[in-house]
């Protein structure tokens, strides 16, 4: 009999994929583990295995389209059976979830399982498919053409039964997911029972412009992440100034020395270190806040941003903590080339617990940098630069490092921010201590 | 000029073409000496006389077919069927043959026929004279439907449908005949085309379809809840067919929901149609399935209490808008 191939859900924060393109043609026999087709996710590019053997009898979803979670996107079975009772759109799409959910890894800490599993705030598990959402078809359009995610709103709908329907969209949209639909029912007959105030309703009208560019799925993750990250997540910043003239020292003599082997630390990758052994040492800010409860990180899994053309990627060194700092250089070396040449593994861009983001390189001396959620903390670096301080009474110059510490107060407090942060300062300071 | 009731704007349109083109004529029962049970054709027969203005013995099929005949002659009969109740009588004569002579005698010879008509119900008629039968015309190929509302239309749309070259249903309202309203001056020669829906009332919340007498009480059922800061926008269809799907789509794409009201049952209807057509052309758009609300499905009681439960009054049409909004989180429970 045939069956439907639903797009799978690739990564945790997928909500959609585009076939990037078809690896297998309609009427080729395929056999269980065959690469079919590659998928975009938000993040990365995936390969999609055949589950079962048979004959790719149609495509539903061709090269350069998308197509929700659970929606199918081909047909294999026998060969001469009749598809014509399967489309695009008509996905029952109940397996899409159950098949590569979370599983994507052998679970690394059990708090960062719990991560890798949590939806979106205050939902309840997301519904596997497109199809069992429920939200009538004026509120989906709106929310896909504003990139919003429907599932956060699943079942609290203020239509029959929680369907979400279009107020619920216009407020979220009008006041940040935040807005409580259908909460307080106002008493019937009340002339105030009509709710949707009035800014909720003014469509915003697009802004002039030369051209309009659709945005690449990669670059709607990040923009959807980062709103959902400022508009959800509680952040102060904590700032101080790092003398970084030892570190600078110590680098430079382990390159001399590991030149030969092809080895070479960025001022990065003691950074990185420094925070992986800080967030050892304060077990009291390495958690994470999620739907209401604190999560224990045990190894720490730095995330380093990465500036791309096309948008950011954050992929992850883990168990950063437990890594020398030779091996480290060389993790972080490859994840950053991959990144940019588009091969990260899906696993490699999840599960971090902290993030270090640093924009030294182009010349910014300061900056704040917005939380990767549910991650506790981001480290804002900016450049080394020669300025004159007090030492002792004396005005000397040193080379001094500014970072901002983003935090999320809800995992941890000011106390315990500024704890770390002071570490990772006498980390910084006495590198030597890097290194034992 | 003001103040011209329904009626008289259905008389000043007869009388207008009946001077303008001599090949009109009107023919039905007691429109002559009697001037009409609804004296819509008061002093026409006293202005133009037995040959233009003839009264028929009550036979119902006779008459049309007569009309029928003249039509495929040459001349433009206007028929009026006392109530629409009675017009069953003579379906053949405007199914199977008004509709489709034009087809079956390829193209050759037309029936530009008008049969006037008052649908409507209210008055304790009882089952066999309280019936808006509309639908069962605007289901058939051939032919074409209006119900106009106000008397601008009636007038406008009757100037129209006689000068049409296919055979026109032209449905009145008993309830409608006293309603008042402005007209143009007589010279103007003034029209409104058949298939076209006008938006009687602009709204951003709720779009509601309704023909004939059905609009006003659409129209007093916008004016409620807008004490609820909801707006309601109103179309009427004027035209059953040809039907105006696309100003209907194009309000219901900018209100995201749609309420058909008729006066009529709503199995089959109006209401059937235009949610299919809705469904199709708006379903990205819609916030709820479309709504439709009619008469009871049953023949029309005698009794008063209940002849009142089995119209689609403002109040039944005020319910399913409530319920409607209410599942779009609109409103409170209705």
């Amino acid at each position: 009999m045939a069956e439907e191939i639903v797009m799978p859900r690739l990564s945790d924060t997928m909500e959609r994929g585009t076939i990037a393109r078809w690896l297998v043609h309609e009427g080729d026999a395929v056999h269980e583990g065959d690469v079919l087709a590659e998928i975009e996710t938000d993040k990365a590019t995936m390969e999609l295995n055949a589950y079962s053997d048979g004959v790719l009898l149609r495509i539903l979803v061709q090269d350069g389209e998308a197509a929700e979670l659970g929606a199918p996107i081909a047909v294999v079975g026998a060969e001469g059976e009749d598809v014509s009772g399967f489309s695009a759109a008509s996905g029952n799409g109940d397996a899409a979830a159950a098949d590569g959910a979370g599983e994507t890894e052998a679970a690394p800490p059990a708090a960062s399982e719990a991560v890798a599993a949590a939806p979106a705030p205050d939902a309840p598990a997301p519904p596997a498919g497109g199809g069992t959402l429920k939200a009538s078809p004026v509120a989906r359009r709106m929310a896909s053409d504003a990139g919003f995610d429907l599932r956060g709103l699943a079942g609290k709908g203020s239509g029959p039964d929680g369907r979400i329907v279009r107020v619920d969209v216009e407020r979220a949209l009008a006041g940040g997911a935040s807005a409580a639909p259908a909460a307080a029912a106002p008493p019937a007959q009340a002339p105030a029972s009509a709710p949707a105030p009035a800014p909720a309703r003014a469509a915003a009208a697009p802004p002039e412009a030369d051209t309009v560019i659709e945005p690449s799925p990669m670059l709607k993750a990040v923009a959807r992440r980062m709103s959902e990250s400022k508009a959800q997540v509680p952040h102060f910043y904590l700032q101080c100034e790092i003398d970084m003239a030892k570190a600078l020292a110590l680098r430079e003599e382990l390159n001399a020395e590991l030149a030969d082997e092809g080895v070479k630390l960025t001022v990065n990758d003691l950074i990185v270190r420094a925070c992986a052994l800080a967030l050892r040492d304060h077990p009291q800010f390495h958690r994470s806040w999620i739907d209401g409860k604190l999560y224990q990180h045990g190894a720490a899994h730095v995330g380093v941003a990465v500036a791309l053309d096309e948008g950011l990627i954050v992929p992850v060194i883990r168990n950063a903590d437990s890594l020398p700092l030779r091996e480290l250089a060389v993790v972080a070396r490859d994840l950053v080339a991959r990144a940019r040449s588009g091969s990260l593994r899906q696993q490699e861009i999840e599960g971090g617990t902290f993030s270090v983001s640093n924009l030294g390189m182009l010349g910014i001396t300061s900056f704040q940098a917005i939380i990767n959620p549910p991650e506790p903390g981001i480290l804002a670096v900016g450049s080394v630069v020669e300025r004159a301080t007090g030492v002792g009474g004396q005005v000397v110059v040193r080379p001094l490092m500014t970072v901002n510490l983003s935090v999320d107060h809800r995992a941890a407090s000011g106390a315990d921010g500024a704890r770390l942060l002071q570490t990772v300062t006498r980390y910084l300071e006495h590198p030597l201590l890097l290194l034992v | 000029m003001a103040g011209v009731t329904y009626r008289e704007a259905l008389r000043r349109a007869l009388d207008e073409e009946l001077a303008r083109d001599d090949k009109v004529f009107l023919m039905g029962e007691e429109i002559g000496r009697f001037e009409g049970s609804y004296k819509v054709t008061a002093g026409l027969y006293a202005k133009y006389g037995p040959r233009r203005v003839r009264e028929t013995p009550i036979a119902e099929e006779g008459f049309v077919g007569a009309g029928v005949g003249a039509a495929m002659l040459g001349l433009r009969p206007v028929v009026e069927i006392m109530t629409i109740n009675f017009i069953l009588v003579a379906m053949d004569m405007v199914v199977n043959h008004a509709a489709k002579v034009r087809q079956m005698f390829g193209g050759k010879v037309g029936v530009p026929l008008v049969i006037r008509t008052p649908a409507g119900a209210g008055a304790q008629l009882t089952a066999q004279h309280s019936q808006s039968l509309e639908v069962m015309f605007a289901h058939t190929p051939g032919l074409k439907v209006v119900a106009p509302s106000t008397p601008l239309d009636a007038y406008g749309l009757l100037k129209s449908a006689i000068r049409d070259d296919d055979p026109v249903l032209f449905v009145e309202n008993l309830v409608l005949y006293n309603v008042n309203g402005a007209l143009p001056e007589p010279g103007d020669d003034f029209t409104v085309p058949i298939g076209r829906a006008q938006v009687v009332r602009e709204g951003r919340d709720l779009t509601i379809v309704a023909h004939s007498y059905t609009v006003r009480r659409a129209l007093t059922v916008a004016d409620r809840l807008s004490q609820h800061d909801i707006e309601v926008e109103v179309v009427d269809l004027r035209s059953l067919r040809p039907l105006d799907a696309e100003t209907v789509i194009e309000s219901v794409k900018k209100t995201s929901r749609a309420l058909v009201a008729e006066e009529g049952w709503a199995t089959y209807g109006v209401g059937a149609e235009l949610a299919a057509r809705i469904s199709r052309e708006c379903f990205d758009d819609l916030d709820a399935p479309v709504e439709r609300v009619g008469g009871a499905e049953a023949p029309m009681p005698y009794s008063k209490p209940l002849e009142l439960a089995a119209l689609t009054l403002e109040d039944k049409i005020e319910k399913a808008a409530r319920g409607l909004l209410a599942d779009c989180g609109l409103l409170a429970e209705a």
